[in-house]
């Protein structure tokens, strides 16, 4: 790779160690991607929590600390694996709070800004057109690339502390046009009325183009999506593809104004077929979860109006994740009080897909099957050993308080 | 006294030191947050078409990556334990698992030439040589 005079002087050591270990480990990455040289970026949004960390990230986080460590461009943090308000209950490790709360206090130390949230994009910063950034959460990289036209990969937590560190990242993949074009086009024909109908979309046309590169045009919808429809389809095409991006004809900023040659429909038959596909296990209806990623104030507004005068039923758990500023704004708006009144647990700052003793939470709950609303969620609990469930929003609630799973 | 190599795969991307070990085929992506119990090295996704079968140690074929930021942590988490493989060969694979990797110094590497799902069986041993974007198939294994 290229490296400017700058870049030199942090690989001799002229930043610290911790800037220098952070661009020597760029480098490697960069040059197995064959980057030329690297892009600076003004943002950073990282993910590091003990249940993705493990006792070898902490340990690694606090010799990075002792390197006198520093972010130089503003940095914040993604959803993680423990509320300490609820962590008891949720019968998770006292022993783990104290290494979470330890990683908490490095990373502030390092001057990471804890927002722990996967949202980032609807809370904290909107990235502009061609900005480029350095983020983590793979939701939240598509939803910069695709709707603000900003420039990210995927930085998985240590790549995202290496840029935080360096105040660049590698120029590779979406920071580059070639790989920002459409590569094929779905028609939406469908409807599309609920999240959990973005998140199907997102299933359909992720699974069968698995390729971090394929870039997917969607056209042809009847009406302008709202921003959380977009970041349930893009949650999902990450996940179940692996993308990076996708354009919006109409609606997002880089979209095409002609359409690739490989397509592909996406009809309400289709996503009829993607509900009665999954299997309903034992039919066990005791677990319902709103998270992945963490809902939004609308998002959390409507629910509050399926629950009013609901109650949960006896036995079930019902959980919905969100981040400290839509979880205020919801207690002041009174939505948090109408979810708790009809029982439903609130976590604040997590995502229900990380939390700490997941496992040993499913077996101590005799939880089989998880509901989501959330096509991301639904996806990849799986090693945990749960059955998982897609239903619309306005289903789930109606699970949660019946018991009936249908 | 190694014999030589039966077959050659030519990859397009490496990173890592040479390494040898017995080959675990997948005809199913991965991820190994998805798919894997970071406890045992067990793949243990219901219905993954590797469901039971240990990763520990092994040189794994998988055609596609899966998802998932938290991977990158999840691969230096892993050879910490002591449970990780000892090198991935990817037909595809994404920035979070090359980053991973290379943070947790396992050999990583991507495209393959043949497929190896023409040249390779699970429990065969081979040998994966970053620096010359080669994958050998030394010797056959008991299963073939």
């Amino acid at each position: 790779m290229e490296l400017t005079p700058e870049e030199q002087s942090i690989l001799g050591g002229g930043r610290g160690e911790a800037a220098r270990r952070a661009l020597q480990y760029q480098i490697e990455v960069g040059r197995f991607w064959g980057a030329k040289r690297f892009v600076p970026v003004t943002n950073v949004h990282m993910m590091g929590d003990i249940e993705v960390m493990g006792d070898a990230g902490l340990e690694f986080l606090k010799s990075e600390l002792k390197q006198s460590a520093r972010c130089i461009v503003p940095t914040t943090t993604n959803a993680r694996c423990m509320d300490f308000a609820h962590c008891e209950r949720m019968g998770q490790d006292a022993g783990e709070a104290v290494k979470e709360k330890e990683i908490i206090a490095t990373l502030r130390r390092m001057d990471v800004v804890t927002t722990d949230t996967c949202i980032n994009y609807q809370t904290v910063y909107q990235p502009h057109l061609g900005e480029h950034v350095a983020w983590g959460d793979t939701g939240t990289v598509i939803y910069a690339n695709s709707v603000f036209g900003a420039r990210s990969n995927f930085e998985a937590g240590p790549a995202a502390l290496a840029a935080a560190l360096t105040g660049r990242t590698p120029e590779y993949g979406f920071h580059l046009d070639e790989h920002r074009k459409g590569t094929f086009a779905v028609q939406l024909k469908a409807r599309l009325d609920d999240l959990a109908d973005w998140g199907a979309v997102g299933k359909l046309v992720g699974e069968s183009h698995q390729n971090y590169y394929a870039v997917p045009v969607f056209h042809g919808y009847r009406r302008a999506p709202a921003a959380d429809e977009l970041k349930h389809l893009g949650a999902a095409l990450a996940s179940y593809g692996s993308m990076g991006m996708f354009h919006f004809v109409g609606v997002t900023p880089e979209a095409p104004s002609t359409l690739p040659n490989e397509k592909m429909v996406v009809s309400d038959a289709d996503l009829e077929l993607v509900y009665r596909n999954y299997k309903l296990g034992d039919g066990d209806a005791r677990l319902v979860v709103f998270s992945g990623p963490q809902q939004s104030l609308f998002e959390m507004k409507n629910l509050s109006s399926l629950f009013q005068n609901r109650e949960i039923k006896n036995g079930t758990t019902c959980i919905v994740t969100t981040n400290s500023a839509i979880l205020q704004q919801s207690r002041d708006l009174g939505y948090a009080k109408i979810l708790e009144d009809a029982g439903v647990t609130i976590l604040e700052g997590v995502c229900f897909y990380i939390l700490q003793n997941l496992s040993p939470m499913r077996v101590a709950n005799r939880w089989t099957n998880m509901v989501s609303n959330s096509a991301k969620i639904v996806n990849i609990i799986g090693a945990h050993r749960f059955n998982t469930i897609l239903r619309r929003t306005a289903d789930c609630v109606e699970i949660a308080c019946s018991g009936v799973l249908k | 006294m190694q014999r030589g190599p039966e077959v050659n795969i030519k990859v397009h991307r490496a990173f890592g030191p040479v390494v040898e070990g017995e080959a675990v085929v997948s005809e199913e992506g991965f991820s190994p947050r998805y798919d894997l119990d970071r406890w045992t090295g067990v793949i243990t996704k219901p219905g993954h078409k590797l469901e039971g079968t240990s990763i520990v140690d092994k040189i794994c074929f998988f055609p596609t990556a899966k998802g998932g930021i938290a991977a990158g942590w999840a691969f230096y988490d892993i050879k910490w334990k002591k449970i990780a493989p000892k090198a991935f060969i990817f037909g595809v694979t994404n920035p979070v698992m090359v980053q991973g990797a290379v943070f947790a110094g396992i050999p990583i590497t991507e495209g393959w030439d043949p497929h190896p799902r023409e040249v390779v069986k699970s429990g065969d041993w081979v040998r994966v040589d970053p620096a010359r974007k080669l994958v050998e198939v030394l010797k056959r294994g008991k299963r073939r």
